[in-house]
């Protein structure tokens, strides 16, 4: 885990290494990785109110009754949930590889997270078909709609993913400009930490 | 910062004007083209699932009417389709393709295309508010036509329920977006030291997801539009026309636009400010728009939550709100935490603006700092515990009531320190009269009348009968155009001079600001004593005993409606008259940073990186000036505050 100083803390060392060193120019002054990782921070932190939102909806519809017995399929889901963790762990091989520079592990590691998702996808396919509950019982409701917003976010983040991997092709990224990939990575292990915090607890466990 | 076109030469033609129109004509385009290409898809969806393409379908609740599918995909496609138009495939998604990306024209084109600079985005977003303000003015000039006698047969219920809706959610995206969008984006980098927001491609995707909006409001009426006020309560927002759709859909579009332009302006303030800006000297409408980045930051996704629930009950028939399960309750919950928030997501920019203004003009240190950033802070901090208590009468759990009572009236707290802060600002000051510190202080004696009349609401007994009242129309115009609308009145007569390089007409402003005021009061507050008699909200026409007061109002409300006149009038003169006054740099002798260069600041804002030494309001202590351009120690002779 990386922790962010303090804002107000790195911007006293950003004023006092600028008083020291007379920098003029005022682009190079402010740092980009930081501006575009506090970006992306917010950004999934505002998302993840979505999920807080429909995991709301979802107790208030149904309370903390679970779906009767049979109604989910808890073995598929637990497949389904070490799927996407394996995703995840590709996509920070990704990260990683393009780090030390290797170019061919990092495209392998980007394509075989992105396959992994589609399996996914295709897993929540199955679900939605056998399901037996009717998608207007509070179950039903907050079993589609949460798995649906779900899936929503996984089409963008596989968007995501297959762009940087194209990018990656096309001769781009290298060991200290990788921010694209990271970015997409990040948002992907975003997606299944939502999986596996809100959508799966709420819906297979309670 | 803006790009000179890459690749093409540079211009020896003057472009036409038509060609300076070119993103936004292909936006069109390639959003209908987008919008076939949507209802395409839907339709083909529909084909291959068996159900017949146009006919409705049976499904949970009934019948799902096939148009709202269709409509839904095709606004997607449509949007992303303009989105791609108006420049952001030259300007990004080639980008994303691993091509070369285009930068945007340099001249008066870059109005009308997806420019970075937040000087030209701040001026895009001002310009479309004041339309939308205008046009949602001439809505509510109707609703009083045709309140002004009961029994009147101008429109229909219908009608009059449609046009109450439209206003009222074109005035509460006024509220959102015109101080922070505005003045926000132009201003926020200045007053901070920085040459641009964190994000620039980021914030024209912001200003640019606002045309859908309200184009799809528009749009909507052809579906027959939506008659559930801008709250759009469920159930009725479940089975009314489709144009109800569309609103969803287009809500959800600028809850994006805000959420976007909320994380903008935290990482730029909390990462762009220039050497020397600690937190203590940050100008306080810096502040204000900070604390409204962060409510906007992370609330607006329960709206947007709330209006896909509404969205999903109706095209994929699932049971929220409807059906043997449907429970509308939640609906008002998931859309009041958003909600109360958002009233603050409104007045914040505009306190924050009303001190400015008082400070500059008052010539005077602005009284209590700290704790007006205290009173911020505290008001992010208490708003998201306070949604309840617009859900009184709503059913909700009765152990609810005394909390939520005591949560709201606890706001008094912060909201009276911010209103310390004004008066002691102004007390013993030598008080500048011109038109911007007429409307702050304005919006001071408005914003009383305004919050001391929530205490009434936010008490469970006087609520009971004030609710869906007159009293809370009343209430809440005081505090959205007595409050914030008066604030980006003062903002617009403060900072004109700096955006345009042009004086605006004093005489005129004054004209303007008087009649406002006394004309604004002269609408509103008959309204308290018309609800506390009974006058329902949101309804057509009402008892014949409140026939005179509702004359009163809607005369009132013209002349009100007809001040904006006065407004037009001085903007247009001021800037196509060859006699209007230029405008020097710092025509208020004002202190903070924007005001240390030139009207209008040149592209790159300064002319190198400012240093930040003192505070922005010590005016009269013959203190250190608020920041000196060059390099850190400066010598006085160097400093040009
Ligand atoms: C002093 C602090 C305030 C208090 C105690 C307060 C209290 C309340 C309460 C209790 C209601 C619900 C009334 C009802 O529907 O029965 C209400 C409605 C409303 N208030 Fe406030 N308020 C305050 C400040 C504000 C501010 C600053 C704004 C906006 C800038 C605002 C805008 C609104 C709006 C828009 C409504 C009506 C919402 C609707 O039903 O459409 N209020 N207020
Ligand atoms: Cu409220």
């Amino acid at each position: 885990m990386t922790t962010m100083p303090l804002a107000a803390e790195e911007h006293e060392l950003r004023v006092a290494h600028h008083e020291e060193s007379h920098v003029a120019h005022h682009e190079e002054e402010h740092d980009r990785a930081g501006i575009n990782r506090m970006g992306l921070w917010l950004f999934m932190a505002s998302e993840s109110m979505l999920f807080f939102a429909m995991a709301a909806a979802r107790l208030y519809l149904n309370g903390f009754n679970g779906p009767d017995k049979g109604e989910v399929n808890i073995g598929l889901g637990l497949v389904l949930t070490v799927i996407l963790l394996a995703s995840s762990w590709l996509g920070y091989q990704a990260t990683g590889a393009i780090e030390r520079g290797n170019r061919r592990r990092a495209m392998t590691a980007l394509l075989l997270a992105s396959l992994l998702g589609i399996v996914f996808i295709g897993g929540v396919a199955v679900e939605w078909r056998t399901a037996e509950f009717s998608q207007n019982s509070p179950f039903g409701t907050a079993f589609f709609s949460m798995t649906g917003l779900h899936v929503f976010h996984l089409v963008t983040g596989l968007i995501g993913l297959l762009l940087a991997a194209n990018l990656l092709r096309r001769g781009q990224f290298g060991p200290g400009d990788h921010w694209g990939i990271t970015a997409v990575v990040r948002y992907w292990t975003f997606v299944d930490v939502m999986w596996l915090a809100i959508v799966f607890p709420m819906l297979y466990l309670l | 910062m803006t790009i000179a076109a890459a690749g093409t030469p540079p211009a020896t033609r003057r472009p036409s004007a038509i060609r300076g129109f070119f993103p936004i004509l292909r936006g069109l385009l390639f959003a209908v083209i987008g919008g076939l290409i949507g209802a395409g898809i839907a339709i083909a969806i529909r084909s291959a699932m068996g159900v017949d393409p146009f006919d409705r379908t049976p499904s949970a609740n009934g019948t799902i009417p096939s148009t709202e599918q269709i409509v839904t995909v095709a606004f997607i496609v449509a949007a992303l389709g303009w989105l791609l138009g108006v420049g952001f495939w030259e300007s990004t998604v080639r980008g994303w393709l691993g091509y070369q990306i285009k930068g945007v024209p340099t001249d008066w084109r870059r109005y009308l295309t997806v420019s970075e600079d937040h000087k030209v985005i701040g001026i895009q977003y001002l310009a479309t508010f004041i339309v939308v303000l205008l046009i949602a003015g001439l809505g509510a000039m109707t609703m009083r036509a045709q309140l002004s006698q009961p029994g009147n047969t101008l429109l229909s219920p219908d009608t009059y329920n449609r046009i109450m809706s439209f206003h009222g959610i074109a005035m509460v995206s006024v509220a959102v977006a015109s101080v922070m969008g505005s003045f926000g984006n132009y201003f926020v980098p200045i007053m901070i030291g920085a040459r641009d927001m964190a994000f620039p491609r980021l914030n024209s995707l912001s200003f640019w997801l606002v045309p859908i909006v309200i184009v799809s409001l528009f749009l909507s009426q052809l579906l027959g539009g939506w008659d559930s006020g801008w709250t759009a309560y469920p159930p009725l927002s479940v089975k009314n026309a489709s144009g109800q759709i569309m609103f969803n859909l287009a809500i959800i579009v600028f809850g994006l636009s805000s959420i976007l332009g909320g994380i903008n302006f935290i990482v730029t303030i909390v990462k762009m400010r220039a050497p020397g800006m600690s937190w203590g000297r940050v100008p306080i409408f810096v502040w204000s728009v900070f604390s409204a980045a962060i409510l906007a930051t992370f609330f607006t996704q329960f709206f947007a939550a709330s209006l896909t629930m509404v969205l999903l009950d109706r095209i994929a028939g699932t049971g929220f709100f409807v059906g043997q399960g449907g429970a509308p309750l939640l609906y008002e919950h998931t859309f009041w935490f958003y909600s109360h928030p958002a009233v603050y997501i409104f007045v914040l920019p505009g306190f924050g603006m009303a001190l400015e203004v008082l400070a500059h003009l008052s010539r005077k240190p602005l009284f209590a700092y700290r704790w007006a950033v205290a009173a911020f802070i505290g008001i992010v901090g208490l708003s998201g515990i306070v949604w309840a208590h617009h859900m009184f009468v709503s059913g909700m759990p009765n152990a609810l009531l005394g909390p939520f009572l005591v949560t709201t009236e606890l706001i008094s707290i912060p909201t009276g320190l911010i209103f310390l802060s004004a008066l002691g600002t102004i007390w013993m000051g030598r008080l500048w009269l011109t038109t911007p510190m007429l409307f702050a202080l304005g919006f001071v004696f408005n914003f009383v009348i305004g919050g001391v009349t929530g205490i009434f609401l936010a008490d469970v007994p006087t609520d009971v009968s004030l609710h869906d009242t007159y009293f809370v129309v009343a209430h809440f115009h005081y505090t959205i155009i007595g409050g914030e609308i008066f604030a980006l009145f003062a903002a617009f007569y403060f900072w004109f001079p700096k955006m345009t390089g042009r004086m605006l007409s004093e005489r005129l402003g004054k004209i303007n600001f008087w009649i406002m005021f006394i004309f604004f009061n002269l609408t509103f507050l008959p309204m308290f004593w018309a609800g506390l008699h009974g006058m329902n909200r949101r309804i057509a026409t009402y008892q014949n005993d409140l026939a005179n007061v509702n004359l009163f109002i809607s005369i009132s409300a013209w002349i009100l409606g007809s001040s904006f006149l006065v407004f037009v009038i001085n903007v247009l003169w001021s800037l196509l008259s060859k006699r209007a006054a230029r405008a020097e740099a710092n025509p208020w002798k004002a202190r903070t940073l924007e005001w240390l260069v030139s009207s209008p600041p040149p592209v790159e804002n300064f002319p190198s990186t400012p240093i930040v030494v003192g505070s922005p309001y010590g005016y009269g202590t013959g203190g250190r000036p608020h920041a000196v351009f060059g390099l850190a120690g400066a010598s006085d002779e160097e400093v040009t505050a």
